[in-house]
């Protein structure tokens, strides 16, 4: 979906020929209210459910398949990013079989050596854009930033809301640039648009009624993805976080038809979490969200440990952290 | 067929030695009924047996309440609260430490699901144990009596008669106040689910708890009269149907024995417009499919508000579909078998009588286990008021979904029972929450939550729900002497027997 499609979308959903804050404000505040004890309890409920054998190894293949590995760090050199991508290609060098990943996600100066080193592999680039990790900072550095990512050829772009126009209940301007950032996404031509994962920084949000609103909101303006972290703030991704989300993307698309992804990110660390997480998006969103084009996980130390599991899966004992690349 | 399929995740049955017979556990041992009956108990989910239990008669009865009289007068009525509480404690921690045997058994002989087992019946049940242990010598200070003087008395012994819809926790409901409160007890479990009672049992020998501070005599509704009616017996203690419960509060009028009664519901779940809907979906499901919806305060009945009824009924229709029922074993499944034979007959019967009302039934896709005894999830929406599915208690996962327009309307209709044990409230207004708590007459009344339990908070009925709470400060009263008459009350037939 475009920029100007989601808006006239919008402007249909809202029932109002421009959004403005007040419009924008009581349709989020319509939505029904997150009631934090059940909502936890409901994410500690799923989190027993006990995956063995046949669904495990499913399962653990389908979350290599959808992690972003990422790095983010002020230290990030071509090397370092160069040796993400070969792993991300072929994580297990032992076990051809081993899926790829999703994505590397770079910070957008690193997007054309990540292009390189991952051509041909059909692995996505993602950049994070507009002032990652705060969004402070102007709209123009924002849409320059972003198109910069676009411009190198990023698949996907992680942008950031401005966590505290939502606070301040500017929900406008939070709308407006997403849609802005979505509309410098667009690729002339045949070229495939960057997709849009927007970051709502839940950690920064801090309540469930807010994850929700901003969660309606990223899609009203149209994200493709809704991410609940950018890893640089605790709490980073948790369960009852995702699982509001889910609900979210759920809703949307019984209300418009169209389907939006989930993104967790940080916080995510072992395989039984990672299944965990699988199990939600199975029993909140449904079976057509457990695909590497609907659910990803931003992730940096989960891939070693999906690859122990699935290597004991493979041998029926435990090899050891030395028996998995450490990038 | 969903593209996530979990593979089987089966509790292992090796943690628990089940024997081929079991004897009634009387003075603190296993022994042969005078009249040597016995019967089946029942895996529910395959009708395998699992063991022969012995049928009490009235001579085996008559026994184990000797030998509790014996146990109240010479050791546990005289033995300081301090050291019955140590008794309780230990107790409290072998159950813990016997947690997974126990979850094991009692999905087994109950057919629950074992998450439930594992993460309710059997945490509660110890967290009762423990909790009434702490009152064992403070007793005094509970406010029964005044500043400064002595503990209350107990009563002696008392006979207490427990369903089979959580029999260890019931069980503990029972057992634990009593025994804190310095009584002895003659407990006969369900006859559909006597084992956890007597491994429970088992537990007590562990603990060496004084022989004849609890005795468990099994069988059916012949052994509870023999315990209801027997002379030296002082207090009963019920949880069951209303009718039995009825029964037994004529049997016992006019004599000195003091009754406590639990009994059945039809709860109203009353959701309003409000709601957080996600988390009241939830609520009405945990309300009515939480265990098999054999529960007494299960909210059978939702009231949900006219404007969002479509919309509420939507959700939960989707939300059914996830729902796993199948082998109460597999560590995944959410909804398992019905306990009886009979129980499913009247849950079908019921459920029947539904539809020729004209209610609209529904259920979400499910295969059912060929053996055993099933029902699947049941919704019945277009429900009137004046329904029988609207106001007898099924005892079963079957909800009747009716709609209100206003919160009066929502409370006159809530309080249109014969019954009073329970009610759920979901609204984000808290004053709402407030006014409705107030009016409703219903002993347990929860919000934005529903069957939550802990030892500490009271639950009871009004009206015909019985009478009587159980947990908390105020449960202890039932077990406690609080006239002002001497505590030296024995019956003169036990008196001049030792």
């Amino acid at each position: 979906m475009s920029g100007s499609v989601a808006k006239s979308q919008a402007r249909e959903i809202l029932e109002v020929t421009s959004p403005t804050n007040s419009s924008i404000r009581s349709w989020l505040h319509g939505l029904p209210g997150v009631d934090q004890v059940g909502c936890e309890a409901r994410a500690t409920g799923l989190a027993t459910r006990s995956i063995k054998t046949s669904s495990k190894a499913w399962g653990i293949d389908l979350a290599i398949s959808m992690i972003d590995l990422t790095t983010l760090e002020g230290a990030d050199t071509p090397g370092k990013v160069r040796g993400l991508c070969a792993k991300g290609a072929a994580p297990d060098p032992s076990d051809p079989s081993t899926p790829p990943v999703a994505a590397i996600c770079v910070y957008n100066d690193m997007v054309e050596v990540a292009r390189a080193a991952l051509h041909g592999t059909g692995i996505h680039v993602a950049a994070v854009a507009t002032a990652f990790p705060s969004g402070r900072a102007s709209m123009t550095v924002k849409l320059a930033d972003t198109s910069d990512a676009v411009a190198a050829g990023a698949d996907e772009v992680d942008m950031v809301i401005d966590r505290g126009a939502f606070l301040a209940g500017d929900y406008r301007k939070v709308f407006d640039q997403i849609a802005a950032t979505k509309e410098v996404c667009a690729r002339p031509g045949d070229r495939p648009d960057a997709h849009l994962k927007v970051i709502l920084e839940t950690g920064e949000l801090v309540t469930y009624d807010n994850v929700r609103r901003a969660s309606w909101l990223a899609m009203l303006a149209g994200a493709d993805f809704i991410k609940t972290s950018t890893g640089k703030i605790a709490p980073a991704a948790t369960m009852p976080v995702t699982l509001i989300m889910l609900q979210a993307v759920r809703d949307w698309r019984e209300l418009t038809g169209s389907m939006v992804g989930v993104k967790p990110a940080g916080g995510i660390r072992t395989s039984k979490d990672a299944l965990r997480y699988l199990v939600m998006v199975s029993e909140i969103a449904g079976d057509d969200w457990l695909d590497p084009q609907w659910f990803r996980f931003g992730a940096s130390s989960l891939l070693g440990d999906l690859l122990l599991q699935r290597q004991k899966q493979r041998l029926g004992v435990y090899s050891g952290a030395d028996y998995v690349t450490i990038d | 067929m969903s593209k996530f399929e979990y593979a089987p995740a089966p509790e292992s049955r090796a943690v628990v030695d089940i024997a081929s017979s079991y004897g009634l556990f009387i003075g603190g041992e296993f022994v042969e009924p005078a009249e040597g009956g016995s019967f089946k108990t029942l895996n529910p989910a395959t009708e395998e047996s699992l063991a022969d239990v012995s049928q009490a008669g009235a001579a085996d009865v008559d026994r184990a309440v000797r030998a509790a009289r014996r146990a109240y007068q010479r050791v546990w009525g005289p033995m300081s609260g301090t050291e019955r509480g140590k008794y309780i404690f230990r107790i409290a921690r072998i159950m813990q430490e016997r947690a997974r045997e126990f979850a094991v058994l009692e999905t087994l002989d109950n057919g629950k699901p074992i998450k439930e087992s594992r993460d309710v019946d059997i945490p509660i049940a110890a967290a009762h144990f423990f909790y009434h242990a702490g009152w064992a010598d403070k007793l005094e200070y509970a406010g029964f009596t005044p500043a400064g003087s002595a503990a209350p008395k107990p009563l002696g012994v008392v006979g207490q008669i427990i369903p089979w819809n959580f029999p260890l926790l019931m069980l503990a409901w029972k057992i634990a106040p009593a025994l804190a409160t310095g009584n002895t007890v003659v407990l006969k479990p369900a006859e559909t689910t006597p084992l956890t009672a007597l491994l429970f049992a088992q537990v007590c020998q562990q603990a060496d708890l004084p022989p004849g501070v609890v005795n468990i005599v099994t069988g059916a509704g012949e052994t509870g009269r023999a315990l209801v009616e027997h002379p030296d017996v002082d207090k009963i203690a019920f949880t069951g149907s209303t009718g039995v419960g009825k029964g037994i509060a004529r049997s016992i009028a006019g004599t000195r024995k003091r009754l406590s009664l639990e009994l059945g519901g039809k709860a109203a779940n009353i959701v309003f417009d409000d709601a957080a809907m996600d988390q009241a979906v939830e609520g009405i499901v945990n309300g009515i499919f939480f265990n098999q919806g054999q529960v007494c305060c299960a909210g059978s009945r939702l009231l949900v508000q006219e404007s969002v009824a479509d919309d509420v009924v939507r959700r939960l229709k989707r939300r059914l579909q996830a729902l796993r029922v199948g082998d109460p074993l597999d560590k995944n499944t959410d909804v398992g078998a019905i306990n009886s034979a009979a129980q499913l007959a009247r849950i079908t019967e019921l459920a029947e009588v539904g539809v020729a009302e004209g209610a609209t039934r529904w259920s979400p896709e499910c295969t059912l286990p060929k053996n055993g005894f099933w029902f699947a999830p049941t919704v019945f929406t277009g429900v009137s008021q004046s329904h029988r599915i609207a106001q007898e208690e099924i005892f079963g996962p079957v909800l009747s979904v009716l709609t209100f327009r206003t919160p009066q309307e929502a409370v006159a209709k809530a309080n249109n029972t014969p019954y009073g044990l329970s009610a759920g409230i979901w609204t984000e207004k808290g004053s709402r929450i407030l006014w409705m708590a107030d009016q409703l007459r219903a002993g347990v009344v929860w919000a934005n939550t529903f069957n939550r339990f802990d030892p500490t908070s009271p639950f009871g009925g009004y009206k015909e729900s019985g009478y009587g709470r159980e947990g908390g400060r105020h449960g202890l009263e039932a077990y406690l002497r609080l006239d002002s008459a001497p505590s030296t009350a024995r019956s003169t037939r036990t008196g001049g027997s030792h």
